[in-house]
């Protein structure tokens, strides 16, 4: 049984209550009361990218659309700009419910495989946490070839010119790409960073088993 | 010894050859002018910033800044930490928030940190640089050192999201701030405190992954600043810099447009104002070269 | 009359001493006013100046004092002498004020104020100064009709204020509908969870007071007489009538909810288990009794699914059921779900609303709901459809727009029904024509009035009792009888306790004004009444049916008797009479058509028209004064009368001033209709009436019909006014001057 079967099966018709106990600031969700400010305030609602503002992802979370907003692009499109949470007159920590739902939706495995955000997502935390600082080269080269080498050149080259201005203004090291800035503590850092989701893992699994 | 001493938090742009390395540059020879005192807490890292989430998790993203807590805790006692990047600002900010108020959350980490061999018995303040400046120094004390007023230059004072939101600077309002402006004049600078995109999101993030939706936004803050007839833009915020410099060509490709505006550092226009050279206020730094403010930054000093 | 001796006086105070020539003033006094004793005086309402006028009063025989100096709305109280008939001429607010300080000004500013002084003189003359009203009573209890909530706390607060209270209640008990539900929202700290209603307390509060004497099953047979003196019959279930003495009355008469059998669609009257919110108490209360657990009405199984119906039959823009939103039907479902969720956080409770309206706290109490897991859906309830012990509810959810969602298997429904007032008869609704065979359930009269404009005190909108809603909530059209409580608008509770704080304090202030013979709000103090030549009067009915306070009978002869306790002092019936022969001592159809024959015309080639303005003395009359002290100038060419109300007008003024030269006319007074704002609630539309009919007047005398405006002005109107007034004044330019001048 998947991650996610197990999940849908425990919570089997409260689809609130799992994102209340399984997702970060999840338990805000049902204190919105659906005043539109949030959907009204996001720039990515704007440049109509959304599929669901968060105003319409916690009503459908409310109504139990489980998959449609688990597999939802909406909430990878955050920009984190936090003009919903400083609006929010019911102050729900809206960018980090976002980000929190998209977390969980990446957790089991429901989130849109090759979302852009979600890809970039990933790929940042692995790039800070390995050496436990970001190496911005790797970084862009990573996103631009995540749909194969070939796409990856023809990505790149749309960035080329964004990329030798920064070379030339000494603000991107071509460099980096073999070795670049690290932390001397690794070891430390992989330990920490290794017990912490042990610990984040074995509270989420008690919440699930009471 | 220094009027005011900090630990320092440069984050990982701000890294010599990285993004934002002309900003840590000017912050530099800034704080000397001002006689602030920076020290880099040793072997910090990232702060996971926002994006992260995906794959980070709560605790994981909050054991990473609490290892910067209890670094600077253990190397700099008692000294404030401060960061120039809104990103890393927030991110910090964030961690002490929840770590102040779940004991859990602050139990599980000191756990994690015991790992590399860590602890934080006190919770450090968390600043951005335009706090310390605003609030600690003050504008009339940063006033004081300007001998090359920047005369008869407009600037869009652009203050984007995460220096303004969720915490901004203390009084100002997260729709219309006026600290950017209030700086802009500061240097002798014309502001343009009506400028309707200051908190305009630019993307963020998503200008990597998604940049047809970053430069929609980017194109509205760079147009409205023409509009307003700023001749260059001014933030606090590396990303925002970065963002609103660096894809002013794809925006033109794709808009046709024929935008060309330099976008400043706060701190690289105080250097020049205060008498540093293009070299101190890392004017070289610029993908848009910023020419007026190379002329001034030659220009003699008035003293 | 013959003993009268009229004194003017002079004001140079306030910058009127440097603006005008206060000497000639002093002279047009003497001369053109007439007035034996004429003074100026450097600053007329401080101790001296009063000190003059009051020396003059014992000393000269002053009978009547004309003071030229500010507004009569300003230094009442210095210029209080209240045995002597009183005229102000505004020369401050009306005159120096509104007109530039420019050299080029001051002949027509001093003009403007000569011209008041003239007419101050004339009006003083044509005045007495009011006796008071000598048909007085001086009972001091108070009746209540209804033994809710509303009633209750009027009865407990008139008492605890140490006056008497008879209180009638239709049924065998107290409590009305706030003693059948299980608890209320909350009304303290922290708002989070329903409390006890307290509604026992409340009764046995009554039950227990020796100064309240409660009927029960009864109702008021006859209600007859005025405030201070009502005589009221009161019938009980034995068929025994018990008559009182009361001096105001407080109806409290409650609600229904509207009847859900009218809403088929959402299962009303088709399922057991579909309720309206009583019906949901009526379970609650049954639970609390047993095991504590709400069950289904069809087999008695415990709910563990409830969807709330918001707005059921109500804010429908149909027409075909209620138009308004009752205000408190939202927090009482959120109560409501509450009731489950307390004691069973897994029943699944949903609100299915378009807008949730719970202000000031109310939104502490939502807030706690969603805490406590109420789910809150906006979407708008389609169906109810009612199948063996469950329903399915088809509703349109307007986040996500899906016109077709449904909830399944919901073990009980309960629909918002909402208030519908129980206020009597609707004595403004055509006389219902006997068709055979149908039988009409007429509503029951409340009141039973003896007053000849009907039996219950007559209805605003949708059936809820008309209260002045924006000046004076509580005053119905019928003076020293109060509406409170839902009655008056659908309300809440803790609402209802407030309002009917209020109306014990307004009808006490009533019964002791009858008492001494004065008018109660807006006139509140005023000693004079109307009085009526019977001599010439020819019983036309126009008086008895006008009168917005239902103060005149008929008498068998059918002339009209006034209640002076019942009248507000409008001046309504004055305006109406054709014949002319009603009138009060201070203000009558002479003392306005004296001033405006006062005015000095002058001939068409001056070049200066004038301009009569007849100005409601409540808000467009303010409205001037304060146009006056922002310093916004108007025309000089005006020359304006405070009247009491528009319904005051007698159109005799406008042919006068016509006749007269006046170059044109206008009437300033209170929005009427629907969303009336006339103090007097009926008084600017009869007088507009009346003035509807003014152009056949303006045919005969062969003028253009823009001789005569009429206007609505606000009190707010402080900018607008003076702009109105100069706009009129440059028409009249354009139509040339009157032809009647100089005749
Ligand atoms: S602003 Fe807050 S309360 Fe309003 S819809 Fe968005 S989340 Fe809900
Ligand atoms: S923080 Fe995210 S969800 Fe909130 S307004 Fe910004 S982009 Fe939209
Ligand atoms: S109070 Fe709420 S339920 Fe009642 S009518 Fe108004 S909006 Fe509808
Ligand atoms: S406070 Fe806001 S939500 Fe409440 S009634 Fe007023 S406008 Fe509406
Ligand atoms: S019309 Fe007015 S003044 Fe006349 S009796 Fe009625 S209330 Fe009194
Ligand atoms: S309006 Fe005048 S004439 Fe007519 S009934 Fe009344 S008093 Fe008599």
């Amino acid at each position: 049984m998947s991650a996610n079967t197990a999940l849908a099966e425990k919570y089997r018709n409260n689809f609130l209550k799992e994102i209340e106990e399984q997702v970060e600031m999840g338990d805000w969700v049902k204190m919105c009361m659906q005043c539109g400010v949030c959907s009204g305030s996001c720039p990515t609602n704007f440049q109509s990218a959304w599929e669901h503002p968060p105003q319409e992802l916690f009503m459908m979370i409310r109504a139990g659309k489980r998959d449609e907003v688990l597999t939802s692009t909406s909430m990878w499109n955050c920009t984190s700009c936090y003009n919903c949470i400083v609006r929010c007159p019911r102050k729900l920590p809206i960018t980090h419910i976002m980000h929190g739902i998209a977390e969980y939706a990446h957790r089991i495995g429901l989130a849109p495989k090759m979302q852009a955000t979600r890809f970039f997502s990933g790929l940042f935390w692995k790039n800070a946490t390995k050496t436990g600082r970001v190496n911005e080269l790797k970084l862009s080269m990573g996103l631009y070839f995540k749909n194969g080498f070939g796409s990856g050149v023809k990505e790149g080259m749309k960035m080329k010119d964004v990329a030798i201005g920064l070379v030339l203004a000494k603000r991107l090291n071509p460099l980096e790409l073999f070795g670049g800035h690290k932390c001397k503590d690794q070891k430390g850092i992989q330990a920490m960073l290794k017990k912490a989701y042990e610990i984040e893992r074995s509270r989420k699994a008690a919440k699930m088993a009471g | 010894m220094a009027k005011h001493e900090y630990a320092f938090y440069p984050g990982c742009s701000s890294q010599k050859g990285a993004s934002a390395s002309n900003y840590l540059t000017s912050v530099e020879s800034m704080c000397k002018t001002l006689d602030v005192k920076l020290t880099e807490i040793p072997d910090w890292n990232c702060c996971g910033a926002s994006i992260g989430y995906a794959e980070a998790g709560e605790l994981p993203r909050h054991v990473m800044n609490a290892r910067n807590f209890a670094l600077s805790e253990k190397n700099l006692p008692g000294q404030e930490i401060v960061a120039t990047c809104a990103a890393c600002w927030l991110g910090a900010r964030e961690t002490r928030e929840r770590l102040t108020h779940s004991d859990t959350l602050m139990a599980d980490t000191r756990e994690a940190l015991k790992e590399a061999g860590l602890t934080i018995n006190e919770m450090p303040n968390i600043r951005h640089m335009v706090e310390v400046l605003i609030e600690d120094l003050g504008f009339d004390e940063m006033k004081k050192h300007v001998v090359r007023p920047l005369e008869g230059v407009k600037i869009a004072g652009y203050v984007g999201c995460q220096t303004n939101r969720p915490f901004g600077v203390d009084g100002e309002s997260f729709e219309n701030p006026q600290y950017l402006d209030r700086m802009v004049e500061m240097v002798g600078a014309e502001s343009i405190p009506e400028y309707e995109q200051k908190v305009t999101c630019c993307g963020g993030a998503l200008a990597f992954s998604e940049p047809e939706k970053a430069q929609a936004q980017i194109k509205d803050i760079v147009e409205s600043a023409y509009d307003h007839g700023a001749e260059m833009i001014v933030t606090p915020c590396p990303l925002c810099q970065a963002n609103v410099e660096i894809y002013q060509g794809q925006i033109n490709k794709t808009y046709g447009t024929k935008f060309n505006i330099p976008v400043m550092y706060y701190s690289q226009l105080m250097v020049v104002a205060y008498g540093g050279s293009a070299k101190d206020a890392a004017l070289n730094g610029q993908m848009i070269k910023a020419r007026r403010l190379e002329e001034i930054a030659a220009k003699p000093v008035k003293r | 009359m013959a003993d009268i001796k009229v004194a003017a006086y002079i004001c140079k105070g306030c910058g009127l001493g440097e603006r005008l020539d206060a000497d000639a003033l002093v002279k047009i006094a003497q001369k053109d006013g007439k007035v034996p004793l004429a003074k100026s005086h450097d600053f007329l309402c401080n101790a001296d100046g009063v000190a003059m006028i009051k020396n003059d009063i014992a000393n000269e025989g002053v009978t009547h004092i004309m003071i030229g100096a500010c507004s009569r709305r300003a230094k009442t109280e210095a210029f209080f002498f209240p045995e002597n008939a009183v005229a102000r001429a505004n020369l401050r607010e009306g005159v120096i004020w509104i007109r530039p300080d420019t050299d080029e000004a001051r002949e027509t500013t001093q003009e403007m104020a000569e011209d008041y002084i003239r007419m101050g003189c004339a009006e003083v003359k044509a005045m007495t100064a009011p006796a008071g009203n000598a048909v007085t009573g001086s009972s001091k209890t108070l009746l209540v009709v209804g033994g809710g909530v509303t009633g209750m706390t009027t009865a407990i607060e008139a008492s605890k204020t140490g006056y008497p209270v008879v209180l009638v209640e239709k049924s065998g008990a107290l409590g009305g509908w706030a003693a059948k539900l299980y608890k209320r929202v909350p009304v303290h700290e922290p708002y989070k969870s329903p409390a006890d209603t307290g509604v026992g307390e409340l009764i046995s509060q009554v039950l227990g007071d020796s100064n309240i004497k409660v009927y029960l099953n009864a109702t008021v047979a006859k209600t007859d007489g005025a405030p201070g003196r009502f005589i009221v019959d009161i019938a009980t279930e034995s068929g025994a009538t018990h008559t009182e003495d009361i001096g105001a009355i407080v109806q409290a008469s409650g609600f229904d909810l509207y009847d859900m059998n009218k809403l088929p669609e959402l299962g009303g009257g088709k399922s057991a288990n579909v309720v309206d919110q009583a019906g949901l108490e009526a379970l609650a209360v049954a639970a609390a009794a047993g095991d504590g657990v709400i069950r289904r009405p069809s087999d008695n199984q415990p709910v563990k699914s409830v969807v709330f119906v918001q707005c059921a039959g109500q804010r429908d823009p149909s027409g075909t059921h209620l138009a308004y939103c009752s205000g408190y039907c939202c927090n009482t479902s959120i109560k409501q779900a509450m009731y489950f969720k307390d004691a069973n956080p897994s029943v699944d409770t949903t609100i299915i609303y378009t807008d949730l309206r719970t202000p000031g706290n109310g939104e502490d109490f939502y807030r706690s709901a969603q805490e406590k897991g109420v789910i809150f859906t906006k979407g708008k309830v389609a169906e109810v459809v009612p199948g063996g012990n469950t329903s399915t509810v088809k509703f349109h959810d307007l986040i996500l727009d899906d016109k077709d969602a449904a909830m399944l298997d919901v073990d009980l429904v309960v629909l918002a029904t909402g208030q519908v007032p129980n206020s009597g008869i609707n004595i403004d609704a055509p006389a219902a024509t006997a068709e055979e065979g149908v039988v009409e359930v007429k509503p029951i009269s409340i009141l039973n009035l003896t007053y000849r404009q009907g039996k219950d005190v007559p209805q605003l909108k949708q059936g809820f009792t008309d209260s002045h809603f924006i000046c004076f909530p509580y005053e119905t059209r019928r003076t020293g009888i109060y509406t409170a409580g839902p009655v008056r608008r659908p309300m809440d509770i803790a609402q209802a306790r407030e309002d009917a704080t209020g109306a014990a304090l307004k009808s006490i202030q009533a019964l002791e004004n009858a008492e001494l013979g004065r008018a109660a709000h807006p006139r509140s103090g005023d000693l004079s009444f109307p009085k009526v030549r019977l001599e010439g009067c020819t019983q036309c009915k126009r008086c008895t049916v006008e009168c917005p306070f239902g103060a005149i009978d008929e008498d068998e002869k059918r002339f009209p008797v006034f209640n002076e306790s019942r009248c507000r002092r409008c001046g309504t019936c004055m305006g109406a009479c054709p014949v002319r022969v009603i009138s009060f001592e201070n203000y009558s159809v002479n003392t306005v058509g004296a001033q405006i024959k006062a005015v000095d015309i002058p001939d068409e080639f001056s070049e200066k028209p004038r301009i009569l303005i007849l100005a409601c003395e409540n808000d467009a009359y303010p409205a001037l004064d304060m146009a006056g002290m922002g310093r916004n100038e108007y025309s000089a060419f005006v020359r304006i009368i405070p009247i009491r109300c528009l319904g005051s007008v007698n159109t005799i003024w406008i042919t006068d001033a016509l006749n007269a030269g006046y170059d044109g006319v206008m009437l300033m007074g209170c929005k009427s209709g629907d969303e009336y704002q006339c103090h007097f609630v009926k008084g600017s539309e009869l007088g507009r009436v009346r003035m509807s009919k003014i152009d056949d007047t303006l045919k005969t005398l062969n003028l253009e019909s823009e001789r005569v405006r009429d206007l609505e002005v606000a009190i707010t109107d402080i900018e607008r006014v003076p702009e109105m007034i100069n706009k009129y004044a440059a028409e009249l330019v354009a139509v040339g001057p009157s032809p009647f001048k100089g005749f």
